[in-house]
């Protein structure tokens, strides 16, 4: 048994530091809270910080997708079909550097042969970026309605993709930046509603144990055996194809909350049982305590913060299932914008070929996927910050 | 075993005081689940029809090792798990006996802060994420004798007792070592001013140095609060300290039970001598005489026939392995489950002084 | 027991006095972590001698097991040995040859052919030592291949002679059983056959029998000094426990925190202890067969977490005896007192050789 009684790693101080400011410090860890205790173990996760500055910019991306993409996602112009990325410049042809980013208008020939359009950059149209200019209305959350983007060009002739644009002349990256609302959004619902569900049954099941406790089980693993794609396609093709994208979007994520909490309500019954072992909540028993007080004021908070890992890792999941189920066309469809559907444009093997700038939807989701990962795993191993 | 009628108080002969705690059959059995289904196939007994009393003001100690079941009966007899049968009567201190085992858990509420338990291990009996006020103070929150303000100044209070500073009440128990949460534990299990307490192992997780501290507190904490106390432990040294009777546990059973010294020096359980003659003592010149037992411990789930120790047993007979014994009064005070206690002469501990 | 009625150092198989087998000099394993450095043996000199049984005895963080793992070298990062000598006197054939081990790599093939076959060492945990996934009578043989010329039918029914010294039942059986198959009282008995495979010359037990019963411990106390007298073999053996200390060694080593404050011959240490510490413990711990009652006496204060010991000498604020000025600022020498006894005392200055 060690005689340390601060649990690692809260001792911050060198050994040279002043009697005064060690007390300071050590009074500070002593009161510190589970919570403060989580967040200073968790801060020394650098993934785990970069994947959480990440998450949060995301989320901030998703909610105010109208004013950061720089067009609406159905602007077109057949004259951009498939135009590759647009070269954002700091310093011109001449060798002179200007402050603000800037960008050469396009100068697109058809290819005799192949019948498509090759596109280069016309160096004299020079078209400077700027913030907060007017451009493409829109309806801020469909309600207020605006026109401020938070950049581009204040020339409205002046077309620039900073992710190239697709067969229909739309920009893929103010595409990209509206799929986010919904990519990122069905995980977080389909969380909540697989947190309810799973935090209950896993609950009933781990507190209880004994007969309730196996049949829930048996249940879990039914469900878990079940291949996951045809239940995905049997479940969306239970949904009428002529429902609106919105109510699609809330079927979708009803039907992968269903199937997603079976992870969840495994984890909160193996808390549930390891808690009810342990000393503290058969004292609290002794002492006259409830069983609703023990249940929620000692093994909840017990527990929570692996809850809360949890959920943020099963938040990745949610966004490639629904990623996957639109891809294959069974999850939502055009008119709804989400990173999977945009990668349907992506199934054509000869349009990605020469247009690989399709794929990048792919790219966001792996981006999105990997720092809820690495947020998540800093969050676990700083759930439970008392080293045991 | 001794009849005593229900509802009179017996009181202890040499004391005077009353019985507090009356165990009578006592039994905590664990079914063994088999197969796909979990059928139950068979039980484990680990509490197996024990009975002792604890008097007024005492200590008693339950002393024996691993799987015996101390453990068990301690904490079945506060209810903190629910006994299989038996009875555990309770003499209020109106004078009225009732049996625990017997209550609803209505009826058992309000009983709950005259018992209460000091658990072995300082690192999983409290709480980490509830500071010292919530946890001292929670007993007296769920018993409603406090609320607010008054629930600080009893908890205080408390600490203080303990040796401990009030202002320490904010701190969370990571801010403290061992022995500092093992007086946490004790501050909690006096709150409610409880009559009679359960000390489950309470030092044996503790350090050499820090035992000494502890086991002072604990004898002084029943001289002020006028406690009884159920020690449970392992440690002959320990229970030899600061126990007024003793009884020894074996595989579910009581094998023996009386006043300390007497089951120190003469005890008349082989069981009971093996242990003895197998602590360690702390002087250099006693030569260790061990009597070393043969085997292992069996396994609870299939006890032997007849008398559970005579697999182990240096005088076991043929009667021995046929019927179990009777746990019974040999000499006055003095209480023993074994057919030839009345002709062996066991060794006991020679007194060092 | 014959062995114990010595009041100086053990005798040996040869006239002529005890003949060392491990000097051990101001040994210091220090560990670098984030939190700062940890002196976890800080200055230890004692010397184990040939055959004998030595204790050595301490609370939590008194770095007791570290010491032991320091003479073996099997010290986990980032745990180092910073300074000191551990003279290790080998005997090869009729000559002799001092190594010391502080200076030789962990890793390095000396190390390794003394470790296991020439020193030994069990733990409180037998599962420490013993691979769930491995029979028994696998990993035996496998300890004996290593050091030993056998084949390995050779090799196992010297596991199974072993199983039976060390008083498993039915060894032919045993043998190929898993060590989840055995109670811990044997699977403590396997980790000894284990450990005694190649006849050690020094075995080291790290608290074995503090996770027993005190019957099983019993029998392995007495399996242990059994076999040491059968193969003339040193044992250290680590405790926290005085009795087993007073039952089973013959000369004592007490530490507290990182440093050795006293050592003596096992009836001096518990009839006339010198150290303020040592006399603190005797005072503090309940014997088993005094009748009187009276309070214990504990130690004042507690352990100091170690990030933060005190200056001087370690034990000053907890003292009864400390002389303001002098223990709480300066070292206190190791003073050698008559009969080989040694203290680490301000108290002792000038009663014998520095």
């Amino acid at each position: 048994m060690r005689n340390i009684s601060l649990p690692f790693p809260f001792r911050k101080k060198g050994p040279g530091k002043a009697a005064g400011f060690e007390e300071k410090a050590d009074e500070q860890v002593y009161v510190a809270s589970q919570w403060q205790l989580m967040w200073w173990k968790f801060r020394k996760h650098r993934m785990a910080m970069v994947g959480g500055v990440i998450v949060i910019l995301l989320y901030i991306m998703a909610a105010f997708v109208e004013i950061i993409a720089p067009y609406n996602p159905e602007t077109q112009d057949a004259r951009y079909a498939y135009r590759p990325p647009t070269k954002i410049h700091f310093v011109d042809r001449a060798g002179r550097f200007y402050i603000t980013p800037f960008f050469y208008g396009t100068h697109s020939e058809r290819d005799l042969e192949t019948l498509s359009l090759r596109f280069s950059e016309d160096y004299q149209k020079i078209y400077p970026l700027r913030f907060f200019v007017r451009g493409d209305e829109y309806r801020l959350w469909g309600l207020i309605p605006m026109d401020i983007h938070l950049f581009g060009s204040p020339d409205p002739e002046a077309r620039f993709f900073l992710m190239g644009a697709d067969k229909q002349g739309r920009d893929m990256f103010s595409r990209i930046v509206y799929g986010s609302r919904i990519s990122m959004s069905v995980g977080l619902l389909g969380v909540v509603l697989s947190f309810l569900l799973g935090i209950i049954i896993g609950g009933v099941s781990g507190y209880y144990g004994g007969t309730v406790d196996t049949i829930i089980q048996r249940v879990i693993e039914f469900l878990r055996s079940i291949p996951t794609i045809p239940l995905w396609m049997s479940l969306s093709a239970a949904l009428p194809a002529n429902w609106p994208p919105v109510r699609m979007y809330f079927g979708i994520t009803i039907i992968l909350s269903l199937i997603g909490w079976t992870g969840l309500a495994r984890v909160v019954r193996g808390r549930f049982l390891a808690l009810r072992e342990e000393d503290f909540v058969m004292a609290a028993k002794i002492s006259g305590s409830s069983e609703s007080r023990i249940i929620f004021r000692h093994m909840v908070p017990s527990f929570f913060s692996h809850i809360i890992a949890a959920l943020t890792l099963s938040v990745p999941e949610m966004i490639l299932s629904e990623t996957s189920l639109s891809f294959l066309g069974l999850g939502l469809r055009y008119p709804a914008i989400s990173w999977g559907v945009l990668l349907q444009d992506a199934q054509n093997i000869r349009a990605v070929a020469s247009a690989p700038w399709l794929m990048l939807p792919g790219a966001a989701v792996v981006l999105a996927v990997l720092a809820l990962n690495f947020l998540g795993d800093g969050l676990r191993d700083a759930a439970d910050p008392y080293g045991r | 075993m001794i009849q005593m009628p229900v509802q009179t108080t017996p009181t202890a002969k040499e004391t005077g005081r009353p019985v507090l705690l009356d165990v009578r059959n006592l039994q905590k059995y664990f079914p063994i689940r088999t197969g796909v289904f979990q059928h139950v196939t068979g039980s484990v007994k680990a509490v197996d029809n024990i009975s002792f009393a604890i008097y007024e003001g005492e200590t008693l100690g339950l002393v024996g090792e691993s799987g015996c079941g101390k453990t068990t009966a301690g904490r079945c007899v506060l209810r903190g798990i629910e006994p299989t049968g038996g009875e555990i009567l309770y003499r209020k201190p109106t004078g009225e006996t009732v049996d625990l085992a017997q209550l609803d858990k209505k009826a058992l509420a309000p009983l709950r802060r005259d018992l209460q338990m000091i658990f072995q291990d300082p690192y999983s009996s409290l709480n980490p994420r509830w500071t010292l006020l919530d946890i001292v103070g929670e007993p007296l929150l769920v018993n409603h004798i406090a609320s607010g303000k008054e629930i600080e100044d009893r908890v205080a209070d408390l600490l203080k007792r303990v040796g401990l500073r009030p202002e320490y009440m904010r701190r969370y128990p990571h801010a403290f070592s061992g022995g500092e949460r093992q007086r946490v534990g004790i501050a909690r299990a006096l709150a409610t001013r409880p009559r009679l307490v359960v000390a489950d192992e309470p030092v044996s997780a503790l350090d050499v140095s820090v035992r000494a501290q502890t086991l002072n507190l604990l004898q002084d904490l029943q001289s002020e609060f006028q406690l009884t106390y159920l020690f449970i432990s392992h440690d002959l040294s320990v229970v030899e300290h600061i126990c007024d009777r003793v009884a020894v546990m074996y595989l579910g059973k009581i094998v023996e039970m009386a006043e300390t010294e007497a089951l120190y020096t003469n005890p008349l359980h082989p069981y009971t001598e093996a242990l003895m003659s197998a602590a360690p003592k702390t002087d250099p010149d006693i030569k260790p005489n061990r009597i070393v037992l043969e085997g292992e411990v069996p396994n609870p789930a299939n006890p032997p026939s007849g008398c559970y120790f005579h697999p182990r047993c240096r005088y076991a007979v043929e009667r021995c392995k046929l019927e179990a014994p009777v746990f019974e009064e040999v000499k006055p005070g003095h209480f023993t489950a074994c057919h030839r206690a009345r002709e062996l002469t066991l060794r006991g501990i020679p007194s060092a002084d | 027991m014959e062995e114990q009625t010595l009041t100086t150092t053990p005798t040996q198989e040869q006239s002529g006095g005890p003949k060392l087998l491990v000097e051990i000099e101001n040994l210091k394993t220090y560990f670098k972590l984030d939190e700062g450095l940890v002196k976890a043996v800080d200055g230890v000199t004692f010397d184990i001698y040939r055959g004998e049984t030595l204790g050595i005895v301490g609370e939590s963080g008194c770095g007791k097991s570290i010491t032991a793992r320091s003479i073996l070298q099997i010290i986990d990062p980032p745990g180092k040995i910073v300074e000191g000598s551990i003279r290790y006197h080998r005997a090869k054939g009729t000559q002799e040859q001092v190594i010391d081990i502080a200076q030789i790599k962990p890793n390095s093939p000396l190390m390794r052919s003394i470790r296991g076959e020439e020193m030994a060492m069990i733990f409180q945990e037998p599962m420490t030592s013993l691979s769930p996934v491995y029979t028994i009578g696998n990993q035996i043989i496998e300890a004996i291949q290593l050091h030993r010329k056998m084949t390995k039918q050779e090799a196992r029914n010297e596991a199974i002679d072993l199983l039976r010294k060390v008083g498993i039942a039915n060894p032919e059986q045993r043998v190929d059983e898993y060590p989840h198959q055995l109670s811990g009282g044997m699977r403590q008995r396997a980790m000894i056959a284990m450990a005694l495979s190649c006849h050690p010359r020094l075995l080291l037990a790290d608290e074995p029998t503090t996770a027993l019963d005190v019957t099983t411990q019993s029998q392995i106390l007495e399996l242990m000094l059994e076999l040491k007298r059968e193969m003339g073999m040193a044992i250290v053996m680590i405790t926290h426990d005085l009795g087993v200390v007073a039952e089973m060694a013959q000369r004592v080593v007490v530490m507290y925190l990182g440093r050795a404050v006293e050592v003596a011959d096992v009836r001096s240490l518990f009839h006339d202890p010198k150290h303020p510490y040592t006399q603190g413990l005797m005072q503090s711990v309940p014997k088993i067969g005094r009748k009187t009652r009276e309070r214990l006496q504990p130690i004042k204060g507690m352990v100091p977490n170690p990030y933060n010991r005190p200056k001087g000498c370690l034990f000053h604020p907890r003292c009864p005896q400390c002389i303001p000025g002098k223990c709480d600022l300066l070292e206190p020498p190791t003073v050698n007192l008559p009969g080989g006894r040694a203290v680490s005392c301000w108290l002792y200055e000038g009663s014998g050789q520095s």
